[in-house]
């Protein structure tokens, strides 16, 4: 069984869980920007959880089925086509030798997950078959896919049902990306820190599987300090350290990125703090000029968020039966 | 030295040894981050030496923030008292100074340079005040360098020169980013040389370029099989100019895949170091030229 792509859509590339543990030699993590739809797409085809998925970004692949399998699209709305035909997505359907898979336009959201029973199954590197395009590591030949590739799909389980809306999550408008203050949020004013969680921002043009950038609130004041040796001469620079994911830097001070899956590991801006591992689904679900708001939360705050993620997976587990 | 320890989010801890740089910051970084590792504490996901600060990823699932923080802490006290000493390895970088790449890349960006009207080069010659790019090649080259950190992109090492703190070269990051640098750029930011190991994003001032792959993730390169990355935190480098026929002549070799890099065994001594440097670097080459 394999997938042959007709055309690659935009930029679609295997993703799976991803690769932790070289993080230290600047290999990031990668894997779905949007987990959660990540594992539901698996659960609907039959498959582990974290299974390697095709992740489209804002307009979808063509693809074709050398024999017959169980599909599932989950994410944003990127409508799926069987043979021109529309389906609905977060519901698996069969295929059959032959058939075609392409997408209509994107309603909501930015990503959509594509899962086959039995999974892609391009070579394991690390311990991952996600993509990480930047380092030409892992995935399709460590790249997003073109036209003619062919990927071999792994003996699959039968899968079935949907998932009805109230099981999923997409961002609101605006988005509210719950964050932990810290690292380096000293350097600001209090003023600014304020008026950082005040303002709404948007989306900028530069948003992708490294980081998102927002763009539209209101410069940081630095409190004032002699750079430290080796910073770097700028109020934003720091000793060069590592980047955690989700970090928030702000460059110059003046529009923030949120590090994401394909991070880089480090580098010499500061930070100030992290959005919670709870919240990292959503702006894989962010398309350029999406408003969002930063909102602040406490450790205490982020657990819990995170106990309720866990929970709306169980609850679509019960759900499908699994 | 007082860690200074702050959560990044729920999934992260970050201690920043110092705020500045300095070897012996790098090596409490280090000291804890090999404490943590040998603690072998449940839920960690990662353990990240970084120049003078460090981070651990963990599960939260499976330990609790503020015990991880416990934990870290009780380390601390050990970690600065440690004999701040390696056996480590030094290598050698061929490089190709004010290549035709690197100067067709920054001549696309002058507009987010500080001074549009230079090369970096004769921008960082004449901030440091050395007057000529020839001089400013030659400070650059002459003396060891030390892999203070591994990251931002696979393998890319941050390197750290190894001579008195008024000695050292300083240059800033670009104004803006640039969204393009080519792959085995040697650039420099701050007070910290680094080999783009990857074409991309980069905002260090560019010098010039190296044949010599340090990541490989087909692992395919002959001293890249064991390992994707060549660099690790504590390796020594030295830069070595060559001429454009040298660095064909190294590129063939490389696509033929018979280049064979220098690389030594060396120990190292932080105390020893601060004692005498110039009585350090010399053993140092000593060691690289098998002498």
């Amino acid at each position: 069984m394999a997938v042959k792509v007709i055309s690659p859509g935009l930029s679609t590339t295997v993703q799976d869980l991803g690769r932790p543990g070289y993080y230290h030699l600047g290999i990031p993590l990668s894997g779905g920007m949007d987990r959660f739809a990540l594992r539901v797409a698996n659960m609907l085809v039959g498959n582990d959880e974290g299974a390697a998925v095709l992740e489209a970004v804002f307009t979808g692949p063509e693809l074709e089925f050398t024999a017959p399998a169980t599909l599932a699209v989950t994410g944003g709305d990127l409508p799926p086509k069987l043979n021109g035909e529309e389906r609905p997505g977060w519901e698996a359907f069969p295929v059959r030798a032959g058939d075609r898979l392409s997408f209509g336009f994107l309603k909501s959201g930015a990503r959509a997950y594509i899962a086959v029973s039995g999974g892609i199954d391009v070579p394991v590197k690390l311990g991952s078959r996600s993509t990480y395009t930047l380092g030409a590591l892992g995935g399709h030949e460590g790249r997003a896919l073109k036209a003619g590739d062919e990927l071999p799909v792994g003996a699959g389980k039968a899968g079935k049902g949907s998932v009805p809306a109230a099981l999923r999550r997409m961002p609101g408008s605006p988005a509210e990306l719950r964050m932990l203050p810290g690292l380096y949020w000293h350097r600001i004013t209090a003023e600014a820190g304020k008026r950082f969680f005040a303002d709404t921002w948007k989306v900028a043009p530069e948003a992708d599987r490294i980081g998102y950038r927002f763009k539209g609130g209101t410069a940081l004041d630095f409190v004032p300090r002699e750079q430290p040796f080796g910073a770097g001469s700028n109020p934003s620079n720091i000793v060069d350290a590592c980047y955690p994911y989700g970090s928030i830097q702000v460059p110059g001070g003046t529009e923030p990125i949120v590090l994401h899956r394909d991070a880089v590991s480090g580098g010499g801006y500061m930070m100030l703090g992290c959005v919670i591992s709870a919240d990292m689904d959503l702006i894989g679900q962010l398309q350029p000029h999406a408003p969002a708001r930063f909102v602040e939360v406490t450790m205490d705050q982020a657990l819990a968020a995170r106990a309720d993620r866990q929970a709306a997976l169980a609850r679509v587990r019960d759900h499908l039966g699994r | 030295m007082t860690i200074r320890f702050s959560f990044g989010g729920d999934e992260h801890i970050f201690g920043e040894v110092s705020e500045s740089m300095s070897l012996e910051a790098f090596f409490t970084s280090l000291s804890m981050t090999n404490a943590v590792k040998a603690a072998g504490i449940k839920g960690v996901t990662e353990i990240c030496p970084a120049n003078a600060s460090f981070q651990v990823k963990f599960d939260p699932d499976r330990i609790r923030p503020g015990d991880l923080l416990k934990e870290l802490q009780g380390m601390e006290a050990a970690a600065s008292q440690s004999d701040a000493s390696l056996q480590t390895r030094i290598i050698e970088i061929p490089v190709l100074y004010q290549d035709p790449w690197t100067h067709e890349t920054l001549m696309r960006f002058r507009e987010r340079h500080q001074d549009p009207t230079r090369t970096d080069l004769e921008y960082a010659a004449e901030i440091n005040g050395l007057g000529t790019v020839e001089n400013f090649i030659k400070a650059h080259s002459s003396q060891p360098w030390f892999v203070s950190m591994v990251g931002f992109v696979a393998g890319l090492p941050f390197l750290y020169q190894m001579v008195e703190r008024e000695r050292q070269l300083q240059v800033p990051k670009y104004l803006r980013p640039r969204t393009d640098t080519p792959k085995l750029t040697v650039g420099h930011g701050g007070c910290f040389s680094c080999i783009y190991s990857v074409r991309g994003a980069g905002g260090y001032q560019m010098f010039g370029i190296t044949p010599m792959p340090i990541y490989d993730p087909n692992q395919q390169v002959s001293y890249l099989r064991e390992e994707m990355c060549l660099f690790r935190p504590g390796d020594i480098v030295k830069w070595k100019p060559i001429s454009r026929d040298d660095y064909d002549a190294a590129l063939e070799a490389v696509e033929a895949n018979r280049f064979e890099p220098v690389i030594r065994p060396a120990t190292f001594s932080l105390s020893e170091f601060n004692n005498d440097m110039a009585g350090t670097n010399a053993r140092l080459m000593e060691a690289l030229h098998g002498r």
